[in-house]
């Protein structure tokens, strides 16, 4: 070692930012393959975009449209709060609870989804009159499986019931995530088990949980094509039925795709705003919230490191 | 008159075949401070939380201000409380970790104003007039709207702290509560201890911290192996120690 500094001379250097000349020419190629994509789609006519304009605001399109959505969303609150349960009943110490939860796991995981919706419509063929009673003793009220087993309930149940499954996997993990010393704080305060995984586990669960269960979501607003077996209409069942009749199918299929695309938009603003709630205190940044009744504190000051 | 705010009588507590406590009798007075002294892994932790019943004891008797802790007596036998009744039993236990263990989703004020809302059902202004007062006892009134991850390990210690004083706990058990601190962060925890024993506030310390055993402490306890050794005034057992082993840490320690 020299002690001899290179290249130091008598003025103080300034720092210039680098000029990213690889970033520019990335940059350019991929706006220009763009702009190549949207030409050739514009000017192919074999697209039709004046069908996709006729259709793409029609009833039964936007009924289609809406169904898809009652649907994902149904769907999705009875596969949160039901993963929820199976994910707490897999970490149960109870022995028969968590063996429960895991077949559950692996029974709705196991078998195909579409077999899981055929078997809700066709009920009605395995069990015709669904009752409540005493067993061996009097009825209290049956239904006829029939009358309650619409497509409708059929597609709710397979999806939901399904994608509790999945969601059960996805809570457990976040569950996990949570330290033992947070559940031991809430304990040591004086909280019950379910106040405990109410306001201190579940909360910061969230953060683990939300990203994958954004992606179940999606996924779902998309599966909810299958119930097209079940007859029940959603947005391509829709979509189906109008280029059966016309044999548009191609210009059809782009307004179910637009469809899905908005939708998947919508969800995916609602997943950064959510992100967001539950992300609160996980990163130094997050903005410190001030009371109004109070200056602000010039808290930031004695961020540590 | 003093009352026992603590009262152990032979615990146990064994994990498979490992015995880590073995007849710890034990009585902390109300108002007194008790620093618990001892070699890493001779069952320090594991006694401090069997007084608020986060483990469970194997053998003997604890009581704490005069109601049995995780347990009810019928007859000859020991029946475990229910799990609200223990969690109201544990709401009078004030804990404070090594790990600090605030929870990273709420500010500081929300940390503190937590317990009594949701557990004790307190009025949400009256919770948060009361923590804006703990957090300033602590030192902490221009920090109440940080997030843990925006405190240094020395003030996050001391929110705990008031977290753990906004139950109004009779008993305040600290485990190593300076252990994962800086040591120029140490001073600051120590201090807001002190002044809470000149409160009165009754404490049983797990420490390596001799100094604050020597000047705060009502009596030292020495443990090794599960076993209490020695007890006494802290100049007895820190000064002029009568066992060997205590004899033999205190020369590694000091
Ligand atoms: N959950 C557990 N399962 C099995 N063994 C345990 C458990 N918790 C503690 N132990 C064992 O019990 C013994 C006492 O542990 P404890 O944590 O109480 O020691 P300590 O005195 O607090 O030590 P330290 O100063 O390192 O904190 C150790 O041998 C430890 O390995
Ligand atoms: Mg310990």
């Amino acid at each position: 070692m020299s002690g001899v500094l290179t290249d130091q001379q008598a003025a103080p250097a300034v720092v210039v930012p680098s000029r990213h000349t690889g970033r520019w020419i990335t940059a350019g190629a991929v706006l220009l393959i763009v702009a190549l994509l949207l030409y050739s789609m514009a000017t192919n006519t074999r697209f039709e975009w004046h069908v996709v304009g006729k259709y793409l605001f029609a009833k039964p399109i936007l009924m289609g449209v809406l169904n898809t959505m009652i649907l994902t969303v149904l769907a999705m609150v009875i596969g949160i709060l039901l993963g929820i349960v199976i994910a707490v009943g897999r970490l149960s110490d109870n022995l028969i609870v968590s063996k429960a939860a895991w077949f559950y796991a692996w029974f709705f995981r196991g078998t195909p989804l579409l077999v899981q919706l055929l078997f809700w419509f066709f009920l009605s063929a395995l069990v015709p009159r669904i009752a409540l009673g005493v067993p061996f003793g009097p009825e209290l009220f049956s239904l006829d499986t029939n009358a309650l087993i619409t497509p409708f309930m059929a597609a709710m149940l397979g999806l939901g019931l399904n994608e509790a499954a999945y969601m059960s996997e996805i809570v457990r993990s976040g569950i996990s995530s949570v330290t033992p010393g947070q559940t031991e704080a809430a304990k040591s305060i004086g909280m019950t088990r379910l106040q405990t995984m109410r306001r201190v586990v579940l909360p910061q669960a969230m953060r683990i949980i939300i990203p994958p269960t954004g992606n179940e979501t999606i996924g779902m607003l998309k599966q909810t094509s299958l119930v097209l077996v079940i007859g029940y209409s959603e947005l391509l069942t829709s979509a189906s039925l109008i280029y059966a009749r016309t044999y548009q199918t191609i210009p059809l299929l782009i307004v179910a795709a637009i469809w899905y695309l908005f939708i998947t938009a919508l969800l995916s603003i609602a997943q950064y705003f959510l992100e967001k709630r539950y992300g609160r205190g996980f990163s130094p940044l997050s903005a410190i919230r001030t009371d109004k009744a109070e200056p602000a504190t010039p808290a930031v000051t004695e961020i540590r490191p | 008159m003093t009352t026992t705010m603590l009262k152990a009588s032979s615990v146990c507590k064994s994990f498979g075949p490992v015995d880590v406590l073995r007849n710890i009798s034990l009585d902390v007075a109300a108002g007194e401070v008790a620093c618990l002294i001892g070699p890493s892994g001779s069952g320090k932790s594991t006694f401090l939380r069997c007084i608020n019943h986060l483990e469970k004891i194997d053998g003997g008797e604890m009581w704490v201000d005069g109601e049995r802790v995780g347990y009810r007596r019928v007859g000859n036998k020991l029946h475990e409380l229910k799990e609200k009744e223990i969690a109201r039993r544990r709401a009078s236990i004030g804990m404070v970790f090594q790990q600090f263990n605030l929870f990273p989703h709420r500010t500081a004020l929300e940390n503190v104003t937590e317990g009594p809302i949701i557990v004790q059902g307190v009025r949400r202004q009256d919770a948060i007039e009361e923590g804006r007062a703990l957090l300033a006892r602590v030192g902490l009134g221009t920090k109440m709207h940080n997030y843990p991850s925006q405190l240094s390990g020395g003030q996050q210690q001391r929110v705990a702290i008031a977290r753990s004083l906004a139950m109004k706990p009779s008993l305040m058990l600290f485990d190593e509560p300076t252990s994962a601190l800086d040591p120029e962060l140490v001073g600051e925890v120590l201090d807001v201890m002190k002044d809470l024993a000149e409160s009165g506030m009754t404490m049983v310390v797990v420490t390596h911290e001799m100094g604050f055993a020597r000047e705060v402490a009502d009596t030292v306890h020495f443990m090794s192996d599960g076993v209490l050794v020695e007890s006494g005034a802290p100049a007895k057992v820190l000064s002029a120690p009568a066992h060997a082993r205590t004899q033999s840490f205190l020369a590694k320690v000091l």
